[in-house]
């Protein structure tokens, strides 16, 4: 319970196609993640299949049935927003109670949901507050406490993270993780955070401009990306790209290596350079080397490798892990 | 204001402003009282001296007293509920992406810069003549006699004047103020399957609480002195004698000015009971 397939689904805006006609399954229980660059129209896509917006051509179906004319209420669906969208003037109680008010469901059934959804989010001391007295987690909870209640079809969340600061985010990227395996309860995910997508998804959708570059799972996605514009965006410190003579060698007119897959030698390697700035993580370190005849590349190595800015150091790609595009950008096997 | 210095320096640069309203507000009134203990009778012997409580009992004992209190309740509550429900409406309306909506929005402003006399005018002579006013001939096309809108409904013809010179600030502030409530919220109240009503009454009409108090509040400090309008309309015939009316023809028409001065206090207190009563029923919004 919980499929959503969407057929051709396009939407224009006026005369600009924001969302070029596309097809995706989603299956029951999945954790699928939009990412993308900002304004390629993720959120328009949540939004068409929320029903926030109507779409321009195709069809959205949610268990078969087919829903694009369907007012969003009866989709089954909840959503959550960046902004968290609470009802500022009601308190966390009637928040989070507001959804099956409006079903009509009785006060003593009421009570026992809201009780229950906010002691799994760790809300009960809270109940009674404002949104408006809260913090910017806490308000992340309520928003999600007010569509888990519902036990809707799938949950749709528009970057619902990305107003909380980095320690907050890492922690409730693992509590809506943990509550996915908890409900397993379909949610689809909207960011422009590569990394939330890798760490969070079962399966990724990669958008530009309105255009499905890529549909995988995270490794997939890492281990094959199927173009220039995948590659690039996902993967963190991003890959490396090369043209020219390096490519010839390879029959390609691009090829991609990621830091992580290449080697440092003090000499003796394919390609020389020097070593610009670098990123003590303690971890690792990434070094900006500029390569003679590539250019900037960055490379990663140990956390405690001893080496300068300015020193003259060669470099050596893996050969099994270069990706290989031709000339409109896409991966050649 | 953070430091001792810039404190200081705030109070002396606020002193000219406190003072001259201080003095605004303190003349006038030491006046007022002043007279109100005093018979004085511009045109029948002037000041004829000290008569203690006798003007406060005069004004409160006369007949018309307690209708002209009456009436300006009337008029205020009246004024108030019509311009807070049609003002919403309309900025609900306004709000609605509409073509020609920046010419609509100017023409539903326009009333307010209207002077009260002139609009008053215009409705008495254009709308309201029995004979050749716009209402009559309506209301002979279906053949139905023309109604003394000014003797026969002074009182509703007076509200409908002073709504309509109102509806434009209510609707104006109304509008800015669901133009300021975030799309997301209504969205999130769509999804959560509240109909177009409940979305209406559970999280527009709270988020127009503040505005509609502020609405309540400015309107009735002005409403209390409605004066241009009934003047030019009924000239206080017909039921639509308010307090601040009366006070005018005790000081003017009869030219006891120590008994109009009297009848000046008691609107004060009028005035202070119903900001009190307001500020208990509304006044509440405007915390946090
Ligand atoms: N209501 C709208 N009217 C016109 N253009 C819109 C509207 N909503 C979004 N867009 C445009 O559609 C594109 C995609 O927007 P959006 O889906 O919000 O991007 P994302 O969420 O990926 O950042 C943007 O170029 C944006 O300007
Ligand atoms: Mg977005």
């Amino acid at each position: 319970m919980g499929g959503i397939t969407l057929s051709q689904v396009s939407k224009r805006f006026g005369t600009t196609e924001v969302i070029r006609p596309l097809d995706l399954e989603i299956n029951d229980g999945e954790f699928v993640v939009f990412v993308g660059p900002s304004g390629c129209g993720k959120s328009t896509l949540l939004r068409l299949i929320a029903g926030l917006e109507d779409v321009s051509g195709g069809a959205i179906l949610i268990d078969g049935n087919d829903v694009s004319n369907t007012p969003p209420a009866k989709r089954g669906l909840a959503m959550v927003f960046q902004s968290y969208a609470l009802y500022p003037h009601m308190s966390v109680r009637k928040n989070i109670a507001f959804p099956l008010k409006m079903a009509g469901m009785n006060k003593a059934e009421i009570a026992k949901r809201v009780d229950h959804a906010a002691h799994i989010l760790s809300l009960t001391d809270y109940l009674d507050r404002r949104p408006g007295q809260l913090s910017g987690g806490q308000r992340q909870r309520v928003a999600i406490g007010r569509s888990i209640v519902r036990e809707p079809q799938a949950f749709l969340f528009d970057e619902p993270l990305s107003n909380l600061d980095a320690a907050l985010r890492g922690n409730m990227r693992l509590e809506i993780s943990e509550l996915h395996q908890n409900l397993k309860t379909t949610m689809i995910y909207v960011t422009h955070d590569q990394v939330e997508a890798m760490t969070m998804a079962y399966k990724i959708v990669v958008l530009q401009n309105g255009v499905i570059e890529q549909v995988g799972t995270p490794l997939e996605l890492y281990r094959n990306p199927a173009n220039l514009f995948v590659a690039g965006f996902i993967g963190s410190p991003s890959m490396n790209f090369a043209t020219g003579l390096a490519a010839e060698k390879y029959d390609a007119t691009t090829i991609g290596f990621r830091p992580e897959h290449l080697k440092l030698f003090a000499e003796g390697g394919d390609w020389h350079g020097t070593v610009g700035v670098s990123e003590r993580l303690g971890s690792d370190t990434f070094l900006h080397v500029n390569i003679d005849g590539i250019g900037q590349v960055t490379v990663r190595s140990d956390g405690d490798i001893d080496i300068r800015y300015g020193d003259t150091v060669s470099v050596t790609p893996d050969p099994a892990r270069i990706h290989r595009f031709d000339a409109s950008g896409v991966a050649l096997q | 204001m953070a430091t001792q210095q810039s404190r200081s320096a705030a109070r002396l640069m606020m002193a000219p402003a406190v003072v001259l309203l201080l003095g605004w507000m303190l003349v006038p009134l030491s006046m007022t009282l002043y007279f109100s203990f005093k018979k004085y009778l511009p045109l029948r012997g002037g000041d004829l001296g000290w008569v203690g409580f006798e003007n406060y009992s005069r004004f409160v004992s006369s007949s018309a007293f307690w209708p002209s209190v009456q009436t300006t309740l009337i008029i205020v509550g009246s004024v108030l509920l019509i311009t807070v429900i049609f003002g919403v409406l309309l900025a609900l309306l306004l709000d609605q992406p509409m073509w020609g909506q920046g010419i609509v929005r100017i023409l539903v402003i326009a009333p307010f810069f209207v002077m009260p006399t002139v609009s008053a005018l215009v409705w008495k002579n254009i709308f309201m003549d029995p004979v050749n006013g716009l209402f009559a001939h309506l209301w002979r096309v279906f053949g139905a006699e023309p109604v003394q809108w000014l003797s026969q409904a002074s009182l509703p013809s007076l509200i409908m004047i002073v709504s309509w010179q109102w509806l434009p600030f209510a609707t104006l502030i109304l509008l800015t103020a669901i133009q300021s409530l975030d799309s997301e919220q209504l969205e999130a109240a769509e999804m959560d399957g509240a109909s177009p009503l409940k979305r209406f009454w559970y999280i527009i009409l709270p988020h127009l609480g503040r505005a509609i108090t502020i609405v309540i509040l400015i309107q009735t400090i002005f409403l209390l002195a409605v004066f241009a309008e009934i003047f030019v309309t009924t000239g206080g015939a017909f039921g639509t004698k308010t307090l601040t009316y009366l006070i005018f023809q005790r000081v003017l028409e009869s030219q006891n000015v120590g008994l109009g001065s009297a009848g000046g206090v008691y609107a004060i207190i009028l005035a202070n009971i119903i900001a009190l009563f307001l500020m208990r029923i509304v006044g509440k919004n405007l915390d946090a």
